[in-house]
């Protein structure tokens, strides 16, 4: 009856030591959108790329039935031939390129030897016109927005006259506007007969937008479900993902006492010289000892750039005035280094990019920041060091077989627990997180809210940054909102509601 | 796990071992394999007692670039000037000595200084004003190349005749008096070097065990120390017959040990292995990533001139052609030693393993009477073979 474009029959794939996917069935309907969850390391990603040919016919066993023939891709511009578009998370377009060069690179347009510029540029104009983007086709990559370019992506795929798009968490770096202009954009495809594979992590929108919901745990198919026969609701899903209820995604807090301001900012100003202008205006915050201070904005609202502008402000912007108080005292600090040693830690949102390194095992990267307290003399001390590594590993639970496990090997969650770590050891009395859970699984979202809990209960500061609504009004005790560089807004974590904050944040 | 790995017996282990540590056991097999091959092909005379000496010294000037250079490569900057910078501070040494009769030790010393002055302009180029390392010195190369030439246009080569300045590279250590067939003082030297070898094994062994570390079991531990403990014994043995350990032995061992104790167990060289892993990081983690990396150009430039003494000990005069492509073979030994191209990683310790492997082809290629044109070729081939076949087997463990 029903009517395939696509049938992964039994797929296993092995690598070195782990089994990656073991007997996955997987089916996609004609026309459907199908979305893809899973706990990080669950096999998504690997059974995305054995269906695109990065992982080619041969390397894994099962078939893949397509249009009713099984197909046999070696590479990427098989599948790509066959209408098959991947999209990954990380952004595959070459920023000094224009736009219209990026759409038709790899598969230009010729006239006899040469490109025919004309042709292309003609039809760029029309496909980015499909993905609602009325702009100059041969503006540069680099002076649009993510969400824009992530638009760009899929203008590129249309221009591959795709009939199965795959989508890997394409919201995961959006802000709120620009996931739902892109959702919207899938739906409007959809009309149009193409079907659509997503990956993600956020449930609110896999809820709105599926068609059908496939979960895969620890490499195996759990479940595929029909949002057509009945509602699914995200807390099935979780349940299937994790293999256990989970009620409660933000754990209470026991004790809620606030002492005196731990760090307090005034009228802080700054300019990017890069830019060429103001990107944060007249900001003034404050967070007391133990109080989660939540800080809420859309993508480029600034908050990122006001952490950093703190913590020793390391790119070198501008600062025009205002003041940092920490423990009332004024302070400025002239590298990051000056802000640890007065108790103010920044966990990046970029882990893999400015966090860890990758190459260096998980103790090295947990004691990186605070070797002065395991140096004496002239040597490090390495048995303090191990004890400290391993205590942190069984603290906050970090999943390695030894801390001689290197940090590129771990899972998302994983390697955030081993920033954590890192941040942990230098004791601060202030934390920043920028986007603590992002990209990482429920049940390692879960152990990072709990650990943030008992930080605050023994006193810690944290001012929390990120872009998930539902995260920042389940764990603050109080938020800040900001848009376009100003703090639009404060509310009490009782007071604030998802529209109240939306309103701030758009605000200008 | 644990039991299967007893199972499995020596055999396995050790092929397991190699396996695991294939880049590491490629080195040392390269090695033995050059030297068998120049051994038969000279009849013996590359393993000779007197060739052994000989080779050390020659390698002396490349092993001082070599470990410097392998900080560089780890911070993933690069260094094209060493060469002139050694060969033009051997010069200035030579015409300090000569020309104004300076005590050589003090000239030595000015020397340094004079490196460590060459580094700062170097290093604040890079960190400061933010030009490239590889223009910085490629700049360097001109520049130090004139100079070179600048400082011995009147007087053409200068023969050295300070005899404590020319034993640097010429000279063995004196040994206790009284006759005796061998070098009594190289002996004791190779023995206490064994037994303290054996004793930081056997520390580092149990510290790794107490933390429940994978180890190696017991036998083939045991193997590695004899393996390691006869190679030690034979080279000592070997030059104790002859006139004992030269001087530039002396020199590269006392900075091999500093330059490892630095990598290894300070802050120092933590840091410096975080800003090769990942600069930004490192930066963002309290670390003065400019300050770091000026000092590595301070150190790189002041072993230049140490080298550049070696060099112009070894000839016992001052040339201007010398430095002519001193900075290939040290980038090459470190490269062969196994720093990542990508930077972050790379033990001083298998630089001079890498120093060895190139040297021991030059000298061997020498003693065959091979044209200079083939000898090029030969390394060239031999570098490119060993970087790729490091990029290959990085990429396979991902």
């Amino acid at each position: 009856m029903d009517d395939y474009i696509l049938e992964m029959k039994n797929i296993t794939k092995t690598f070195p030591g782990v089994k990656a996917l073991d007997n996955v069935n997987f089916k996609v309907r004609r026309g459907e959108i199908h979305c893809l969850v899973g706990e990080n390391g669950a096999g998504k990603s690997t059974l995305m790329k054995v269906l695109s040919g990065v992982h080619p016919y041969g390397t894994y066993s099962g078939d893949i039935v397509y249009n009713g023939e099984v197909q046999q891709f070696k590479t990427i511009a098989d599948s790509e031939e066959k209408g098959i578009v991947i999209i990954y998370q990380e952004l595959a377009l070459i920023p000094e390129l224009s736009l219209y060069e990026n759409i038709y690179f790899g598969h230009e347009i010729m006239k006899g030897r040469s490109i025919d510029w004309n042709e292309t540029i003609v039809r760029a104009k029309e496909v980015l016109k499909k993905v609602r983007l009325n702009i100059d086709p041969s503006m540069k990559v680099k002076e649009l927005g993510v969400g824009n370019q992530q638009l760009v992506e899929i203008a590129k795929a249309l221009s591959k006259k795709v009939k199965l798009l795959i989508l890997d968490e394409p919201t995961a770096a959006l802000n709120e506007d620009d996931s739902q202009n892109l959702l919207k954009l899938i739906r409007e495809l959809k009309e149009e007969g193409v079907t659509c594979i997503m990956i993600s992590h956020k449930l609110r929108e896999i809820t709105a937008i599926a068609d059908t919901i496939t979960v895969l745990r620890d490499g195996t198919t759990v479940c595929s479900m029909d949002c057509h026969e009945r509602e699914i609701t995200e807390s099935e899903i979780i349940k299937h993902m994790v293999g256990r209820e989970m009620n409660n995604i933000y754990p209470k807090r026991e004790k809620r006492e606030f002492g005196e301001v731990a760090l307090e900012l005034k009228n802080w100003t700054v300019e990017d010289p890069a830019k060429g202008r103001e990107i944060l205006h007249n900001v003034s915050i404050n967070v007391r000892k133990g109080e989660i201070v939540g800080l809420q904005g859309l993508m480029g609202a600034g908050r990122t750039e006001l952490a950093l502008s703190i913590f020793g402000n390391p790119y070198k912007y501008k600062l025009l005035g205002g003041e940092i108080f920490v423990n009332g005292e004024k302070k400025h600090f002239h590298n990051p280094k000056e802000a640890i040693k007065n108790g103010v830690a920044y966990v990046t949102e970029d882990r893999k990019g400015n966090g860890l390194i990758l190459i260096q095992d998980i103790r090295y990267n947990i004691t990186i920041a605070n070797l002065e307290a395991l140096t004496d003399g002239l040597a490090i001390n390495a048995n303090e060091e191990i004890k400290v590594a391993n205590e942190y590993k069984e603290r906050i639970n970090i999943k390695a077989p030894s801390i001689k496990q290197k940090v590129r090997n771990l899972s998302g969650g994983n390697q955030q627990k081993v920033q954590l770590a890192k941040w942990m050891f230098v004791k601060p009395k202030v934390l920043i997180l920028d986007e603590p859970t992002r990209g990482i699984d429920v049940g390692a979202k879960y152990e990072i809210y709990t650990l943030m809990n008992q930080l605050v209960e023994q006193g810690m500061s944290i001012i929390m940054i990120s872009s998930e609504l539902p995260e920042v009004l389940g764990m603050s005790d109080r938020l800040y909102v900001m848009s376009e560089g100003k703090i639009t807004g404060e509310f009490l974590a009782e007071e604030a509601t998802e529209q109240k904050v939306m309103a701030m944040a758009v605000k200008s | 796990m644990e039991k299967q790995n007893e199972k499995k017996g020596i055999g396995a282990e050790m092929l397991q071992g190699v396996k695991s540590n294939v880049r590491d056991y490629m080195m040392y097999i390269a090695l033995v394999v050059i030297m068998i091959f120049f051994t038969w092909k000279t009849n013996g005379g590359f393993i000779q007692a007197r060739n052994i000496a000989n080779l050390i010294n020659q390698a002396g000037y490349v092993a001082i670039l070599a470990i410097g250079m392998t900080l560089i490569l780890i911070l993933v900057h690069i260094d094209l000037s060493v060469g002139y910078v050694a060969g033009f501070c051997g010069a200035v040494a030579a015409v300090l000595m000569t020309k104004y009769n300076i005590n050589e030790w003090l000239a030595i010393l000015i020397v340094l200084l004079l490196g460590l002055v060459i580094g700062l302009y170097q290093g604040t180029l890079v960190t400061r004003i933010g030009v490239p390392a590889f223009v910085t010195t490629l700049a360097g190369m001109f520049i130090f190349r004139g100079l070179l030439n600048l400082t011995l246009q009147e007087t053409g080569t200068i023969i050295v005749p300070n005899e404590g300045f020319n034993a640097l590279s010429n000279g063995f250590i004196p040994d206790f008096p009284g006759e005796s067939k061998v070098h009594i003082l190289t002996m004791i030297i190779g023995v206490v070097a064994v037994i303290l070898m054996i004793f930081s094994q056997i520390k580092a062994r149990r510290a790794n065990q107490k933390y429940n570390f994978k180890v190696p079991s017991a036998p083939v531990f045991a193997m590695k120390l004899i393996f390691f403990s006869a190679i030690i014994m034979i080279i000592i043995w070997v030059l104790a017959n002859y006139h004992g350990i030269p001087w530039t032995a002396v020199i590269i061992g006392v900075v091999l040990f500093a330059y490892n104790y630095m990598l290894n167990k300070t802050r120092l060289g933590r840091y410096i292995y975080g800003i090769g892993g990942n600069a930004q990081a490192a930066e963002l983690s309290g670390i003065n990533v400019k300050k770091v990396t000026l000092f590595a150009f301070c150190s790189m430039s002041v072993l230049a001139a140490l080298a550049g003494v070696l060099y112009t000990s070894r000839l016992q005069s001052a040339t201007p052609t010398a430095g002519l492509g001193f900075e290939m073979d040290a980038i090459a030994s470190s490269y062969i030693g196994g720093v990542a191209v990508s930077g972050g990683i790379g033990r001083v310790t298998n630089t001079i393993i890498g120093t060895l492997v190139i040297m021991s082809l030059t000298n061997g290629m020498n003693l065959m009477g091979m044209d200079i044109s083939y000898q090029y070729i030969v390394k060239g081939i031999i570098f490119i073979i060993a970087v790729a076949f490091d990029v290959r087997t990085r990429n396979a463990r991902k």
